[in-house]
């Protein structure tokens, strides 16, 4: 049905013409599921939309054929081709909020698709939205026709965006990492979705994504993609189990699943020892917050209790709206509770005030890294003037002290020196991670809350990463507090787990016992949400 | 639903009122100068400036005149002009609607422009159509408006003469319409005498292009970039990837998005060029409320120039109130009470 041959499409920058794909082949046939996996830059996005020439603008597809069922899109009109769009093949996207038209009401959008490709009347569009909004399993889609985007949740809007990207019947979809920040019990209904309307209207489906766990659940052949070319391709299971380049290995092996060690996730990686476990250095008791709202008050937080012992490591986990940044961000005391007591080292932290905390001497022991490596840096500063910023305020160093603690900093989380000069963002976004991790460690913090610190990263670099982090627990004895929607990451670097939801934490214990058994319907749901890994 | 939160914005307008009238009483009271001297002449003996003072109040405690001043305003006695000897509410109601006429009449002009420019500019960045855009933008502001003004009247009325002398808001041939609104364009309108609506219109045409020239760069400004972020929005490449028409996604989805910023801008410009029309006004003899002040500031005449700031500061507070609805129409994410 789609047959794409040396494709290659270029970026006109600043610094000359840049390479974005670099001539590939790929052939889709009736009701198949091609996966694409790749990283970021690997040029998966941008082959996706020159199929539907869409690219932004400053691209151009230099050469290559796309043919569409005995139609050349690389040479179609305009006009021939809005009319494939839409109708023949439909594209869905990430970020599903963003996706849709902030300020007009979900079902008027759907409507001017179909109005669009004649597929309905002034007369029936309506009923046919709502039809449209039903077939996605939405419930009660009169009343949702009126909502407009931001009135409806995430996993609620990606169902919009499907349903108006199957609203005219295409025969092919392109999903475009279509659960990137949807929680995984949503991810699982939306490719359930997907995939049951796919098999029922004998569509083809593409689909682009990082995660080689959800794309082996959910294709039937998958392509990996590196830097613009196709390395590998061929069934899941095969890639799987025998994957020949050695960027395959490398992406199947950093794969987090159910049963895998830290060291596994690099290739030839070496166990790091867990350090021992000493006396209750952090107790939150009854923790609570409850937020004023506009409808009465947001209980965030409902009495929230947990010990956490000097060198373990307690994994938050949760789904978004769960309170497990509220914990995270009152124990890093940037904000207060409404109530309850937090100890640290058996004093209560809550004696200073949030506001006053920075002042507080024990400000150096509780330290944060957070979640987005790009936007919690000033992208002013370098990278030493990023690390030695906290010892600027809670050090009283000598500028040559503090310029070699900054070294040992980088040395210890293994960022090469002459990168200390550098701006945020002439970093890679490992660098960037290694620069968070090396600010919070600058005043040698006993307890660090690491808040989603690899939910922005390629796979391969958050294998790295939390080696990193396993590494730095053991040689400097620290307590991590590790938040994260992601029960495979905390499965490998937690010792202990709690689950979060809705404000209180649903069971806690051993991370191999909660995983294993779980005694709550909802942390079986977690479990089962995941994707299944495919070696 | 709409109509309640529309009744509490409207609300929350009435200490901004009540502000602005504590702070024109302040304001006045702590200029420098007695006000019953000016009002009593040049002539006057100590004894009949104090016979003025009494007559005004001013011998009383501060509170007293206030409550004073506030009793006066409320039963629609703003005092009167020494320059003109009326009214000063009457000559405010006379003049505010010459001046709201003009300024309206270049906005709109300039709107008319400016948009399509701008939006044109945001669809080819870096191509000839914006380099225009951004020529005339340039040339736009940085012409004073004096200059403009002049620069035109030397044109179509000394050279071409295809206008009317830029005297005031009539040609004397004509007859003021009924003041129905004072706006002439309308009056002459609603009592279809065309001829005056005509004449009227004529009067207007330099000094409202002289405006919009001036207006034009903001507005367009900020078209332009505003539609620039909405056109490489998400949102836009799924419009295109289900296949709508190019109008549809530039007019239906990039514009209405990208206004929201554009009537922040029109609401800043509509102020600032109530204020700046008063170099127009001057050169087109215009009978407005800038140059009614500008002379009222020069005689010391306090009742008129307390009238002014009042005027203005209301208006202000009115046209604030416009863009916070406006706003609300356009974008449903607005609440009235956020």
């Amino acid at each position: 049905m789609l047959k794409i041959q040396n494709l290659r499409v270029q970026f006109q920058t600043r610094n000359g013409p840049v390479d974005a794909v670099r001539g590939i082949d790929l052939m889709l046939g009736r009701g198949e599921t091609l996966g694409i996996v790749g990283e970021s830059g690997s040029g998966k996005s941008v082959t996706a939309f020159s199929i539907l020439q869409i690219l932004d603008q400053g691209g151009r597809i230099v050469s290559g054929e796309l043919n569409y069922s005995g139609v050349d899109l690389s040479n179609a009109s305009e006009r021939d081709l809005n009319d494939i769009r839409g109708r023949e093949i439909s594209m869905i996207f990430q970020n599903p909020r963003a996706a849709l038209n902030p300020i007009r009401k979900v079902g008027h959008q759907i409507e001017d698709v179909l109005r669009h490709h004649a597929q309905a009347t002034v007369q029936d569009a309506r009923a046919k939205a709502i039809a449209a909004l039903k077939e996605v399993q939405i419930k009660d889609a009169e009343a949702r026709y009126h909502a407009y985007p931001f009135e409806l949740s995430g996993g609620m809007c990606q169902r919009v965006v499907i349903a108006l990207a199957l609203a005219c019947k295409p025969q092919l979809l392109i999903a475009d990492e279509p659960t990137t920040g949807l929680d995984v019990t949503t991810q699982k209904t939306v490719m359930d979705l997907i995939q049951a309307l796919a098999h029922e209207r004998q569509m083809g489906v593409i689909l682009i994504t990082h995660d080689l766990g959800l794309a082996g659940q959910y294709c039937d052949r998958l392509v990996v993609m590196k830097d613009g070319a196709v390395v590998e391709s061929g069934a899941p299971e095969t890639l799987g189990r025998s994957a020949t380049h050695a960027y395959t290995q490398r992406l199947v092996a950093a794969t987090p699943h159910p049963g895998k060690t830290l060291h596994e996730l690099v290739l030839g990686g070496t166990e790091t020892p867990v350090p021992d476990q000493g006396d209750v250095l952090l107790s939150a008791q009854n923790v609570t917050k409850t937020y004023v709202g506009k409808s009465g008050p947001v209980h965030a937080l409902k009495g929230v209790s947990f010990d956490l012992r000097q060198g373990g490591c307690l994994g938050l986990v949760g789904e978004s709206g769960s309170g497990k940044s509220t914990v995270s961000s009152i124990i890093a005391r940037l904000q207060d509770p409404t109530d309850g007591a937090i100890l640290f080292e058996g004093a209560s932290l809550l004696d200073t005030s949030a506001k006053k905390f920075a002042r507080d001497p024990r400000r150096p022991q509780v330290q944060m890294v957070f979640q987005d490596a790009t936007d919690s840096l000033n992208p002013r500063h370098s990278a030493a003037q990023s690390i030695a910023e906290p010892l600027r305020h809670l050090g009283n160093l000598t500028n040559i002290q503090r310029r070699d603690r900054v070294h040992e900093l980088a040395e210890q989380v293994g960022l090469p020196s002459p990168l200390l000069t550098r701006l945020p963002h002439q970093l890679s976004e490992g660098q960037k991670a290694r620069v968070g991790i090396a600010r919070a460690l600058a005043v040698s913090p006993k307890l660090l809350i690491l808040d989603e610190p690899t939910a922005a990263l390629d796979v391969s670099i958050q294998a790295i990463v939390l080696n990193l982090l396993a590494t730095l627990r053991h040689q400097l004895n620290l307590t991590y507090l590790f938040v994260s929607h992601d029960l495979a990451v905390i499965q490998m670097l937690c010792d202990s787990v709690a689950v979060m939801r809705q404000g209180q934490i649903e069971e806690m214990g051993e991370t191999s016992q909660v995983l294993n058994a779980p005694e709550t319907a909802y942390t079986r749901s977690l479990i089962d949400a995941a994707p299944v890994p495919i070696m | 639903m709409r109509a309640r939160l529309i009744i509490a914005r409207l609300i929350q307008a009435i200490p901004v009122v009540i502000g602005v009238v504590v702070i024109t009483f302040i304001l006045t009271r702590a200029l420098p100068g007695d006000p019953a001297v000016y009002f009593a002449g040049d002539a006057a003996d100590e004894a009949s400036i104090q016979q003025v003072r009494e007559t005004l109040g001013l011998d009383k405690p501060l509170p007293h005149q206030f409550l004073q001043y506030v009793r006066d305003l409320v039963r629609g006695d703003w005092g009167n002009s020494l320059s003109t000897g009326q009214p000063v509410l009457a000559d405010l109601a006379r003049r505010l609607p010459a001046s709201l006429e003009l300024t309206l009449l270049a906005l709109l002009l300039s709107c008319a422009i400016a948009i399509p420019l701008g939006v044109m500019a945001a669809t080819s960045p870096g191509s000839w159509k914006d380099h225009l855009c951004r020529v005339l933008v340039t040339a736009g502001v940085s012409l004073p408006t004096f200059f403009t003004g002049i620069l035109l009247v030397y044109v179509f009325y000394y050279l071409l003469d295809i206008v009317p002398s830029p005297l005031g808001r009539l040609d004397f041939i004509y007859i003021e319409p009924d003041s129905i609104t004072g706006f002439y364009l309308i009056d002459g309108a609603l009592t279809g005498d065309w001829e005056t609506f005509r004449g009227a219109a004529k009067q207007l045409v330099l000094p409202a292009t002289t405006m919009a020239i001036f207006t034009l760069a903001p507005i367009a400004r900020m078209t332009r970039a505003s539609m620039l972020t909405a056109l490489s929005s998400d949102f836009i490449r799924t419009a295109r990837a289900a296949g709508l028409a190019r109008r549809k996604i530039l007019m239906g989805y990039a514009l209405r998005n990208a206004l929201l910023p554009v009537v922040t801008t029109l609401g800043m410009v509509f102020s600032f060029a109530l204020g700046a029309n008063v170099l127009v006004e001057k050169v087109f003899a215009w009978p407005g409320i800038g140059s009614y002040a500008v002379d009222a500031l020069v005689a010391s005449d306090y009742a008129a120039v307390q009238g002014f700031v009042l005027a203005m500061a209301l208006l202000f507070v009115a046209l604030n109130l416009i863009i916070d609805l406006v706003y609300a129409l356009i974008d449903p994410r607005i609440g009235f009470d956020s």
